[in-house]
């Protein structure tokens, strides 16, 4: 087992790089460079959802009232249990259990497979309610709260743009995390070179980060004024 | 090659099931504040819950607390640099009502 460890870690170096270690911490960094991107990316969205909420609190706070706040909250504890057993995983890569980093990845994917599917729900629901904006977009009882339907169609533009950037964030990691399981079976990663494991595990925390945010602002904006 | 004294520092899982812990307990937290009227108090609530939560992540799942300065400035100046879009923004969309009558 020592032997092949080090046989993966030789031919897993790269010419430009002076050891293993050197190379790790620049793909790590990498990564991280990556994820600051990433941070702007998503904060550009958040950025125009601030602008919007500050100016239409009232449609706002009517829009996140037809929210689940069940279905978010569950969906905010399954991308947990996911990102626990990714860091499970990431863990057992580093100290050498190939096996069970796999069995660990896999069940990340199950998570990450049960957050879409409850996402799924949510959407459908949203869409048989004409809550997706555009020509056929209805806010019933809006007139009621005295809410232009026009600015809560503002707020469904931000929670389908968001959290629909959000889900093409999981369905890559989903990918991804794949890839890792394949090539881990495959016997690619030892304690000695287990890179691409720790940086996948990385986006995938990232994504969840994204949703320990969205999940506040988009579903419990309030749940007893307004409206 | 590298031997034991290179490989990154193994954080035991006892720390990971902690963690996940407390992440599970505030996501609770959270939610029934969020049932409790506190006004202007209640965003101020929930993104406080939220941030605790994201550090808990960055620090522990993503092991920036056992990185190198390098990756934990960069992490900072990400941090920073996203307030200040979001604050210089404001600035601007907030104080627009302040002038109601330019020219006077």
């Amino acid at each position: 087992m020592a032997t092949s460890d080090i046989e993966i870690a030789e031919h897993s170096l790269q010419h430009h790089f002076a050891d293993m270690d050197q190379q790790k911490d620049a793909s790590t960094f990498g990564m991280w460079l990556f994820l600051v991107t990433e941070i702007m990316f998503f904060g550009g969205l958040f950025c125009a959802y601030l602008v919007y909420r500050a100016t239409y609190y009232q449609a706002f706070v009517a829009g996140s009232q037809t929210m689940n706040i069940w279905l978010g909250a569950t969906n905010t504890a399954v991308l947990i249990c996911s990102s626990l057993s990714m860091a499970l995983g990431v863990r057992c890569a580093q100290i050498g259990k190939t096996k069970m980093m796999v069995v660990l990845l896999l069940i990340t994917i199950v998570f990450g497979f049960g957050f879409l599917g409850i996402k799924g729900v949510e959407y459908h629901e949203h869409w048989i309610n004409h809550q997706f904006p555009g020509p056929n977009f209805q806010f019933e009882g809006a007139e009621a709260g005295g809410v232009n339907p026009q600015n809560v169609q503002i707020y469904f533009s931000l929670y389908w743009a968001m959290t629909g950037l959000h889900a093409l964030h999981m369905i890559i990691g989903i990918g991804l995390v794949t890839w890792i399981v394949i090539a881990g079976a495959r016997g690619a990663y030892s304690p000695d070179y287990y890179s691409p494991v720790e940086n996948v595990g990385l986006y995938w925390h990232f994504v969840d980060l994204v949703w320990i945010y969205l999940f506040p602002l988009l579903y419990l904006i309030s749940k007893k004024h307004g409206g | 090659m590298s031997t034991e004294e290179h490989r990154q520092h193994v954080i035991p899982t006892s720390i990971y099931v902690g963690i996940w812990a407390v992440l599970m307990v505030l996501t609770g937290v959270t939610v029934f504040a969020s049932f409790i009227e506190l006004g202007d108090w209640n965003i101020v609530l929930a993104l406080t819950i939220a941030s605790i939560k994201a550090t808990l992540v960055v620090l522990f799942f993503m092991h920036l607390y056992y990185s190198s300065k390098l990756t934990k400035v960069t992490m900072i100046a990400a941090v920073f640099f996203l307030f200040l879009l979001l604050a210089l923004s404001m600035t601007d969309y907030l104080t627009r009502g302040w002038l109601t009558n330019p020219g006077r």
